[in-house]
């Protein structure tokens, strides 16, 4: 095959600036003419090159509030989770390819029964203001989650934990009631930072002190962050000198002061004009499926949800393809009714994709007795960008199959505490959690408060208090692939989609070759993973 | 002017009181809205328990009246509370935004009132030519307009295609006058054009009705340009309704910036407001309604002995 240099220096020239991905830089250097190992030469000359320290790197955020504060019980705005994983540093983190990896924790352990884990500290790790990171701020950084009195968002996240003890040579051990083998994964949670510690063994959060690979210099909630290099930090990376974070709530307001350079990256675009901003030449688009779900769960234990066969006649009536299209503007992976995204470990890659069936659907309703069945499905605008759009179409897709679904719109206000766990059948936006066992706990298992779908399955339940003590991944894998199955076929949750996290950079701005899908900007590790090129 | 004097403590005074109904009002209109403040900080994450310790810890387990005492004994004496939320003082957290907003209103009204001013002499002067038909229709169109369009459409021009000026007016303390004029100029403009149509249209009224005055028309007949016949015989008569539509619009160049804020992303004061109502935050709540209201009674007050010392019939009563 004769090579086509033209295309190749295009190519390269693409890859420097990091606007292809490796798979499609491989598929199209190989129609070019190259063989695939001169190919990934390429690749790793061009678009792997190395990072290079220097720069100012200014942020664009979303979601600020000028209520917000440095306590991290109470954090909630993303601007403020993006500051988070800047100045502060977790035991462990989410390492680019979606593995739990080591923090300021260098290592851990546990015994068989998952009920005693140790982690060794990074000697190295030290807080802006001086001190080394010790047990004790690992201690008090914990408790501050833990007891009667904690505000804590995270408290029942760390519900199972007895007791930490410091062993007295730079690790702690922590207790747990009962087995949980992700409890390494639970230490990469945004309200879990490490801080120091006072005397009385409470915590330091106010000062705004933290041991990342930034510290702060200046902090308007709201408004925007300044921080500088620390240069003893305990990890590779911290590439700028400086970070500038800056709140930029309005969509509108974050995608001009990226166009014209006012800053260097943004979180959150609108996906209304992702098409425009794509077609600019300086900017780069990151589209990076997560393990965030909308979900419409349905109360099984109510007429007409509590058939299994209306359940499922419901999940063959969506189009979730034209779905991902229209709403999320084709920038979403699609779901399949169980709440475990493919950016998640243990994601079961074989199971069937319920198709959009409005035959097989009026077959199930027939057998369930249940023709012409007409159900009312509550959303509000405030649930994500598109919401009552997706149930509208939602509607529309389920008329084939001779369902009447009713479109009610909420009150933006109060939608989580008046419609969510209330009405029988809703629309639901949930954030990435780290693993399976994480979610399944919190809005499926049997006695969750939040079993949003009022789902009571023995089977299921077993097998996730089974998993959760379970060390063997293989073992793992094989129990999440049974309870995939269980809650797609017996479950009482449509999820439509993930949608995907779609940012943006100037192309002088350069990243590794995958990002982190915990959060959005590389798992909120932009500041300290990328670089300018 | 001893009466005027009196006149300016009365006002103050049903001022006053005018701020106490405003802020019981404010407290149970909070009161009224879904969920509480704990809910709206712990987020969807909340359980019952640390709801009910997170309400202990801000003292919201007390009933509402008693609450409000407690703030109203500290306002009377200038204690406005701290926020419920990061515990600052309100006064630190709403300070320096505030002076960010009189800032902005001050740099919009310096160009606004002037050019509106002037240009409703010139309007009147040129009644219905078409100078004045085109001057009508452009202020009336960016009146008409929501600011946030406005804004847009500035930053389009100004800064995504021509790059003049920058799209987002972010401020750090080490700025000079001259930087923050230029970087601050897009929203005042803005604020500009939303204010001068009302300001240049009463103006143009108030100097077309006194024209058919018989002093304007002696004025006229003793062989006076039409330009001076305005500017000394019609405009001094014509002032109390200019101060008062003047002095409406200065209000609202400090209340009602919220949108502009938000696209230009300025840190002023209408920003935290929205912030404070939607997490409950009442003191912050309050702190910034009684700005808005007493920045509107001040203002109407200032209209008022205005529109009387430009009026000698007033300014010397019988």
């Amino acid at each position: 095959m004769k090579k086509d240099q033209a295309l190749i220096d295009r190519l390269a020239e693409e890859a420097r600036k990091g606007r292809i991905s490796r798979r499609n830089f491989m598929h199209y250097s190989l129609a070019a003419g190259l063989t695939a190992s001169s190919a990934t030469g390429l690749w790793t000359t061009t678009a792997m090159a190395q990072p290079k320290p220097g720069g100012v790197f200014r942020l664009g955020a979303h979601d600020g509030n000028t209520s917000d504060t440095h306590d991290p019980g109470t954090y909630l705005s993303f601007s403020v989770i993006q500051l988070a994983h800047t100045y502060r540093a977790y035991l462990t983190l989410i390492e680019p390819d979606g593995s739990n990896g080591p923090d300021v924790a260098t290592e851990w352990s546990a015994t068989p029964d998952a009920k005693e884990w140790t982690f060794k500290l990074n000697e190295r790790a030290t807080f802006h203001s001086g001190g080394k990171v010790t047990a004790n701020d690992v201690i008090a950084s914990m408790n501050h989650h833990r007891g009667e009195d904690s505000t804590s968002a995270a408290k029942a996240l760390l519900k199972d934990v007895e007791d930490i003890v410091d062993n007295g040579d730079n690790s702690v051990t922590f207790k747990l009631g009962s087995s949980n083998a992700d409890l390494p994964w639970l230490m990469t949670d945004y309200h879990l930072p490490i801080c120091p510690a006072n005397a009385d063994g409470s915590l330091n959060w106010q000062s705004g002190d933290g041991c990342g690979p930034y510290k702060l210099v200046e902090a308007e909630f709201g408004v925007g962050f300044r921080l500088v290099r620390h240069e003893d930090w305990h990890l590779e990376g911290a590439y700028f000198d400086e970070i500038v974070i800056q709140v930029l709530n309005d969509p509108n307001a974050r995608q001009t002061a990226l166009v014209t350079g006012d800053v260097d990256a943004i979180t959150q675009l609108e996906l209304k004009t992702l098409a425009l901003l794509q077609r600019n030449p300086q900017i780069a688009i990151d589209n990076v499926p997560s393990a965030a779900a909308i979900t419409m769960p349905m109360f099984c234990d109510t007429a007409p949800f509590d058939n299994v066969d209306v359940r499922n006649a419901l999940k063959l009536s969506i189009d979730r393809q034209e779905i991902i299209d229209k709403i999320a503007f084709g920038t979403a992976t699609m779901g399949n009714d169980f709440h475990h995204s493919p950016a998640m470990p243990y994601w079961p890659d074989d199971l069937e994709q319920t198709p959009y069936d409005p035959d097989q659907a009026k077959a199930l309703l027939k057998k369930a007795g249940a023709e012409g069945l007409s159900v009312d499905l509550s959303v509000a605008d405030s649930v994500f960008s598109g919401a009552v759009d997706l149930c509208v179409l939602y509607a529309e897709h389920a008329k084939a199959a001779g369902i009447n679904i009713n479109v009610i719109r909420e009150p933006n206000d109060g939608y989580y505490s008046d419609v969510w766990l209330k009405k029988p059948w809703c629309a639901v936006q949930w954030g990435a959690r780290p693993t399976p066992d994480v979610m399944y706990s919190l809005a499926y298992k049997d006695d969750a408060a939040w079993n949003e779908s009022r789902w009571q399955n023995a089977r299921f339940n077993e097998l996730l208090r089974t998993a959760k003590a379970e060390l063997d991944d293989a073992k793992r894998a094989e129990m999440y692939r049974e309870m995939a199955i269980l809650a797609k076929d017996d479950g009482g949750t449509v999820i439509p989609m993930f949608p995907n996290f779609v940012y943006a950079r100037r192309s002088n701005v350069m990243h590794g070759e995958q990002l982190a899908a915990s959060w959005q900007m590389d798992g909120a590790r932009a500041c300290s993973r990328w670089w300018f090129g | 002017m001893g009466t005027l004097l009196f006149l300016i403590a009365k006002r103050l005074f049903l001022g006053l009181l005018t701020l106490l109904v405003i802020s019981v009002i404010i407290f149970f209109m909070v009161e009224l809205l879904p969920g509480d403040i704990a809910e709206a900080v712990l987020g969807m994450g909340a359980t019952e328990e640390n709801l009910a310790a997170l309400r202990k810890q801000m003292g919201l387990d007390q009933p509402a009246p008693v609450r409000y005492l407690n703030w109203l004994s500290g306002a009377v004496v200038g204690d406005f509370g701290t926020s419920l939320i990061s515990g600052e003082r309100v006064t630190t957290i709403i300070g320096q935004r505030f002076m960010n907003t009189l800032f902005l209103a001050a740099y919009a009204a310096v160009i606004a009132v002037p050019f509106a001013i002037t240009l409703g002499v010139i309007v009147a002067l040129l009644r219905n030519t078409l100078f004045d038909r085109v001057a009508n229709v452009v202020t009336l169109t960016s009146i008409s307009s929501p600011e946030f369009f406005l804004g847009y459409i500035l930053i389009l021009y100004f800064s995504v295609q021509t790059g003049m000026f920058p799209a987002i007016s972010s401020l750090n303390a080490d700025m000079t006058f001259l930087e923050l004029l230029h970087r601050t100029f897009l929203p005042a403009l803005t604020l500009v054009l939303v204010v001068t149509a009302h300001m240049m249209r009463m103006t143009r009224a108030a100097i077309i009705n006194l024209l058919a005055s018989p002093y304007i028309e002696m004025a006229r007949l003793k062989g006076m340009p039409p330009w001076k016949v305005i500017v000394k015989h019609a405009l001094p008569n014509a002032w109390a309704p200019i101060i008062n539509v003047v002095a409406l619009n200065l209000a609202y160049l400090i209340t009602g910036v919220v949108l502009v804020e938000v696209v230009f992303v300025y840190p002023g004061i209408g920003q935290s407001l929205v912030d404070a109502v939607s997490k409950r935050d009442f003191p912050v709540v309050q702190a910034c309604c009684l700005i808005f209201a007493a920045t509107f009674i001040l203002l109407n007050i200032a209209a008022d002995v205005g529109a009387i010392l430009t009026n000698p019939r007033l300014r010397h009563p019988k």
